[in-house]
């Protein structure tokens, strides 16, 4: 397990990221650092404008205002004026996409292994026998059992497909994840096992991961770090456990309240 | 009081703590004024006071875990009150441990990998850390075939001794304790306390609330009563 | 009148030289000036109405048409042979049109319209190639998006290509990909060679300038003499060239490619070159193969 904590550089460093819809607030004013080996939570209900700003920090949409500096080779560069062939770049190797919906984030009609291998592919892998290794290694790693490597994700249950997703942003060792509702849709103990793997990889690997989710069990297990969000604003940040455990802001309040306790 | 302040690995300072609830028509209510005491190496300090007198209150706020509304806290140079998530959560790492009334884990994970964890996030070999778990998971009675296990299905008291070996595998200089002896019998009791004394023994500072007088007096080399710290009696 | 005495005069009267009018020559001549600069990539153009529908050669016909001049003299196969039905429509339909000379014989041909097959004989400086290309992009089976695909070229992102390569031998043990074998030129783009047998791949190093036409697609692209072309492969399933383990039938030759043709309807078969010109050619040096005898009937 890697302990990072002794790095001195943040990983990501966010500062009036605003995008609008015509005149409707998408997100405004959002900001802050993410260091190496942290969690960070985006939490909030339909509307807060969280999808907005993961996508705006992903380099899917391109925000209106704001920096997004992410550590480069020791330099902070601003990824929101970056040219698209170095952004499509870092998307394909530090960073990683873990997309709600897992067909989103895979190619259907692609074998797993081939799924898995084609980041490597793509940053130039040439031995289809180290390939094939990289890949089992890490299907096994996200628990699909070793003989499906060559079964299309069309074949898989949900579950899978999205611990597939996982092994194929994971592959090439990325420092930042972002995960939009990485459980949505799956079924509670499937959702469990997932969220399992997920601390467990981003411990091991000292990944950092924004993640984006209404459910705060999730960030609960997952996140060291949350920020929550309502209309577009950034309403209260901290400590996982202290925004749920302690809440100041009136959402944060009702949010949290309202969560069933089974 | 006892030996310099100077030398106190925690120290809390004027401390105040309000809640305001405002789904509740925004009542305000607040539950600590003018709290301080402080806590030397090798001391063991019990909160005392009545039920709902704030004693969890304040070891959460020690913890970070609720915000305090003014004053400091300070473990070792850092003031929790004023510190950045970064510095906390690197703070609960190496230097302030916490054992609650309840074990918190993830469910899937194997006992011995709940208690071995600490270690490992401080950089302990996975060798060496497995190996101190398996020592202590033992001293506590929790048989070897469930430590593979996750102790989500153990018993209330197999859980508390789980919560205890994780909280005593890294050597924290600072550690807070809930009810360390709450749901144990008197064998296991025992390992605690001598655990909780060998702690002091190597310098750890202690904070502790304990229902059990006996543990308390054993244990502790003063008492500190929040009821003083309420704000309609603070002075 | 014999084909040798209709001049360009005759036919010229109801249509324009080679069929098209100047002004499209002209956009299909820049096409291919911008495809021979670029080697390997696809330019857009504006693939006219010909008198075939699509996918009976329309894009190889209009490259031919805006290259050839009145003195060339122009050679049509198909799948290696001058006398299949495609060849023969599209060779008359430029003697009509263009009133150009006409052969089969390669060496004697100054532009070659070829569809799925390069010939045996190697080409020469003053040799011009057109192939017909059915799907001129590489990536499309595995990237439906046109928008996709062309940023994947603009940013010489590939790794996909690769994914086709992996999924064959995960599938096959090998790759199995025997024809329209992707290859990438000058070390920069990935291209589809149209439809040839991928031991035709290594010959497309040569002194002849290559065009490439998809009517229906609506692209053109080039290979100017001496490009580099490398078939892609792992670095331990690397390129081969397949070829059936026989003698060509009536020549003899053993480094042809071969077609498997059924003689009755007990199964017994014979192979022979698929270029027909290179076996004749063959022949009249007077090698025999092994059905020569039988064969003579077929010649």
């Amino acid at each position: 397990m890697k302990d990072l904590s002794v790095q001195d550089r943040p990983l990501l460093q966010v500062a009036g990221l605003t995008k609008y819809y015509g005149s409707r607030i998408g997100c405004e004013g959002v900001g802050f650092d993410l260091w190496p080996g942290e969690v960070m939570g985006i939490v909030g209900e339909s509307g807060s404008g969280k999808t907005t700003l993961l996508n705006c920090l992903a380099g899917h949409l391109a925000p209106d205002e704001g920096r997004v500096l992410f550590d480069l080779d020791g330099v902070p560069t601003d990824t929101v004026t970056m040219s698209e062939p170095a952004r499509r770049k870092l998307g394909r190797t530090d960073w990683a996409f873990v997309h709600q919906h897992a067909a989103d984030g895979l190619r259907m009609n692609v074998s797993a292994g081939g799924n898995v291998g084609e980041r490597l592919m793509a940053v130039g892998a040439r031995h289809y026998g180290n390939i094939r290794e990289s890949a089992q290694d890490w299907i096994t790693r996200v628990e699909i059992p070793a003989d499906r490597i060559d079964d299309r994700p069309t074949a898989f249950s949900g579950g899978m497909r999205q611990r597939l997703q996982i092994a194929r942003n994971l592959v090439t060792g990325p420092r930042l994840v972002f995960m939009d509702e990485p459980t949505g849709g799956l079924d509670v103990s499937v959702q469990a096992r997932l969220l399992d793997l997920l601390r467990g990889l981003v411990r091991e690997m000292g990944l950092s991961a924004i993640i984006v989710t209404h459910d705060l069990a999730v960030v609960r297990l997952l996140a060291d770090r949350l920020m929550v969000m309502k209309d577009g604003h950034v309403v209260e940040t901290g400590l996982t456990d202290q925004v749920l455990d302690d809440p100041q802001h009136a959402y944060t309040q009702l949010l949290v309240s309202s969560v069933l306790q089974v | 009081m006892s030996g310099g302040r100077e030398q106190a690995m925690i120290r809390i300072d004027n401390l105040s703590k309000t809640f305001t609830l405002h789904n509740q028509g925004s009542t305000v209510i607040p539950v600590m004024a003018n709290a301080a005491f402080s806590v030397a190496p090798g001391e063991c300090v019990a909160l005392t006071g009545e039920s709902g007198a704030g004693k969890s209150t304040l070891m959460r706020m020690i913890y970070g875990n609720y915000l305090a509304a003014g004053g400091s806290i300070r473990i070792g140079d850092t003031d929790i009150v004023t510190a950045t998530p970064r510095e906390i959560l690197r703070l609960r790492r190496h230097t302030l441990g916490y054992v609650s009334q309840f074990l918190r884990v993830v469910p899937r994970v194997p006992t011995l990998d709940v208690v071995a964890e600490p270690l490992l996030a401080t950089g302990t070999p996975a060798g060496a850390a497995r190996a101190a778990a398996e020592a202590l998971l033992a001293r506590l009675n929790i048989p070897e075939r469930l430590w593979s296990l996750s102790p989500t299905t153990f018993s209330g008291g197999e859980q508390q001794r789980v919560n205890i070996a994780r909280g005593f595998a890294y050597a924290y200089p600072a550690l807070l304790l809930d009810e360390p002896t709450a749901s144990l019998d008197a064998q296991n009791r025992e390992t605690v306390l001598r655990l909780i004394e060998e702690a002091k023994a190597r310098g750890a500072a202690i904070v502790g609330i304990f229902h059990d007088e006996a543990a308390r007096s054993r244990l502790c080399d003063r008492e500190v009563d929040v009821t003083a710290f309420r704000p309609d009696r603070a002075a | 009148m014999t084909r040798a005495e209709t001049g360009p005069e005759a036919s010229m009267s109801d249509y324009n030289f080679a069929y098209l009018d100047e002004q499209t020559k002209r956009m299909i001549r820049r096409a291919i000036l911008k495809g021979l600069a670029i080697p390997g990539y696809q330019v857009p153009f504006a693939s006219r109405e010909m008198p075939m529908p699509y996918g009976w050669g329309t894009g190889g016909v209009q490259v031919s048409a805006a290259t050839l001049t009145p003195n060339d003299t122009f050679k049509v196969i198909d799948q290696g042979a001058d006398d299949t039905t495609n060849a023969v429509s599209i060779r008359k339909f430029f003697e009509k049109t263009a009133g150009v000379a006409v052969t089969e014989r390669t060496a004697e041909a100054t532009i070659i319209q070829t569809r799925h097959r390069i010939p045996e004989e190697d080409l020469t400086e003053d040799q011009i190639l057109v192939y017909q290309v059915p799907i001129p992009e590489p990536l499309r089976f595995l990237e439906p998006s046109e928008v996709e695909t062309r940023k994947m070229h603009a940013l010489e992102e590939y790794g996909l290509m690769h994914v086709k390569l992996y999924e064959d031998i995960a599938r096959h043990g090998e790759i199995a990909t025997a024809y329209a074998y992707p290859v990438k030129v000058e070390g920069r783009y990935v291209m589809d060679p149209s439809p040839i047998p991928k031991f035709d791949n290594p010959k497309m190093e040569m002194a002849a300038i290559q065009l490439f036409g998809a009517g229906r697609e609506q692209r053109i692209y080039a290979l100017p003499p001496y490009t580099q072309v490398v078939s892609l492969d792992f670095e331990d399933y690397p390129f081969e060239r397949m070829r059936a383990q026989e003698d060509c039938g009536l020549c003899g030759a053993d480094d042809s490619y071969l077609d498997e043709v059924i003689m009755d309807d007990a199964g017994g078969r014979m192979f022979v070159c698929s270029d027909t010109d290179y076996c004749r050619a063959r022949r009249e040096a007077g090698h025999r193969g092994a059905m020569a005898a039988e064969g003579e009937a077929f010649a």
